[in-house]
């Protein structure tokens, strides 16, 4: 591949100005997040896609404990391709987040404050997250070599046999996200249209 | 008569199942090129500029581009003149567990009922097709679902036309919003029956970006929509701007005169495709 003609037109791109976020989340941190932010994820943070929601509500419905506590939160949905010797992780961008709409608010009752990946949510989910308090970023689907190098310790906490769909603990660095639904019910995707139209942006919800 | 051995078939599409997934094709390298030297949205051209680097690093690393390296789809095209030592299907199948195996890329293939996953990657889905001549060809598209579940077939009354095939096409674009990743490259099988378009729509997926269907009258109805779906300005990853699509892709096949079968198969811009013959 020639290297020199694809050259990014700057070296950090996506990684300049944003806010830094920590998680889990500290007080007060969420009711300053504005659809449309851009900003950058540094702490700690759990995996999960389908199957991994799949059997943390089947958890739940036996009256179950769940492998992690959810408060405060963070989930990222991704399932990440193996790592190699010598390194942390795989390729680990963001899944499509509604196929985990059906299970989103059976979470957030039990904390979760936050959730990652691609893609608009479900009416339910975003009435859910304004319940409970809770907001929903994207992250740049399909660029998963390069968000892998903002993941510095990955470790296995439950579901293994699941493989991709087991549940992570990662810690992250400036890892990069932009908000899509706040805390006061914007949705940054509406806003865009919003926008394209050259129409007063007003909430759907 | 050519003799080709099933053990050289296994390791050709091994190799391609490892390479497609961390080295990106020229023309799709140079369609994101184009994409982000037209973006005018700072946040658009910014994504744009990621995928530019992570295809850089994931050649440099061999790192998957995606994590998601997709269910393989294997376009066999088999010469007439061509005799397999051995069973094709299980060499192919056998390429595709090694090279995800050796390859580090993620197994994502399970079973429909219970959802169990293979662990292996296979099988991958392949489709054979007997060509005339002494060459065997295969084609390797690992498809990521985040695109390919965005996909649809409508089976429209021919009284709709052209103008309502576009329709279709944008629409199912537009709907699909931000979930598969764009900018996207989108497959249109035209004509035929309902598993024939499906087909038609995904072939079309391995024709190299930046060239029309040979037929002008088809490549001005990909133009068009190409055109439409880019003003509806959804734009990379649902964040506005000009590039929602790099490109569209139309087949066609004669159909029956009661009939207007329009299938849509979505890629997204990690298209990942390699051909090889033997
Ligand atoms: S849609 Fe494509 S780029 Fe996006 S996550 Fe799926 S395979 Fe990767």
């Amino acid at each position: 591949m020639d290297i020199e003609k694809h050259k990014p037109t700057s070296d950090k791109g996506f990684f300049e100005n944003l806010k830094p976020v920590t998680i889990p989340f500290e007080e007060g941190i969420l009711q300053t997040l504005k659809a449309g932010d851009l900003i950058s994820l540094t702490g700690v943070l759990f995996t999960g896609r389908d199957q991994t929601h799949r059997r943390l509500v089947a958890l739940l419905d036996e009256g179950r404990d769940l492998p992690v506590n959810l408060q405060g939160q963070l989930l990222y949905y991704v399932g990440p391709s193996p790592a190699k010797e010598g390194q942390v992780i795989g390729a680990a961008g963001p899944t499509t987040s509604y196929r985990m709409d059906a299970y989103t608010p059976r979470l957030l009752e039990l904390g979760l404050k936050g959730t990652l990946g691609k893609g608009s949510r479900s009416m339910p989910v975003r009435e859910a997250m304004i319940k409970h308090g809770a907001v929903y970023f994207a992250t740049v689907g399909g660029a998963g070599a390069l968000l892998s190098k903002s993941i510095i310790k990955s470790e296995l906490v439950a579901f293994e046999d699941a493989g991709p769909e087991a549940l992570f603990r990662f810690e992250v660095e400036n890892f990069p996200a932009v908000v899509i639904n706040d805390l006061e019910g914007n949705d940054y995707y509406e806003m865009v249209t919003a926008e394209r139209l050259g129409v007063k942006y007003e909430k759907t919800i | 008569m050519k003799t080709v051995q099933s053990s050289e078939i296994t390791a050709a599409v091994k190799k391609l199942a490892m390479s497609a997934s961390c080295d990106l094709e020229p023309d799709i390298l140079d369609a994101i090129l184009a994409a982000r030297d037209r973006e005018k949205s700072p946040l658009a051209k910014n994504a744009l500029d990621m995928l530019v680097t992570n295809a850089n690093i994931a050649s440099r690393e061999q790192i998957p581009v995606c994590q998601d390296t997709g269910i393989g789809v294997v376009f066999v095209s088999i010469g007439q003149e061509v005799f397999v030592e051995g069973n094709l299907e299980e060499a192919i199948q056998e390429g595709i567990r090694a090279g995800y195996a050796d390859g580090f890329l993620r197994k994502s293939v399970c079973d429909p009922v219970t959802r169990k996953n293979t662990g292996t990657n296979v099988p991958a889905v392949i489709h054979l097709e007997m060509v005339p001549g002494n060459m065997l060809r295969i084609g390797f598209l690992p498809k990521g679902c985040g695109s390919e579940n965005m996909s649809g077939l409508v089976m429209l009354p021919p009284s709709a036309g052209i103008p309502g095939v576009e329709e279709y096409v944008v629409q199912k674009v537009k709907d699909a919003g931000s979930n598969p990743c764009p900018p996207v490259v989108v497959g249109v099988g035209l004509g035929g029956t309902f598993e024939k378009a499906a087909l038609l729509a995904k072939r079309s997926l391995m024709r190299p970006l930046g060239n029309p269907n040979p037929d002008p009258g088809v490549a001005e109805i990909e133009e068009r929509i190409l055109q439409r779906i880019n003003r509806e300005g959804q734009g990379v990853m649902g964040w506005g701007g000009v590039n929602t699509a790099m490109a569209v892709h139309m087949e066609t096949y004669p159909t029956h005169i009661a009939s207007l079968p329009v299938a849509v198969n979505i890629q997204c811009h990690a298209h990942r495709h390699k051909e090889i013959e033997l």
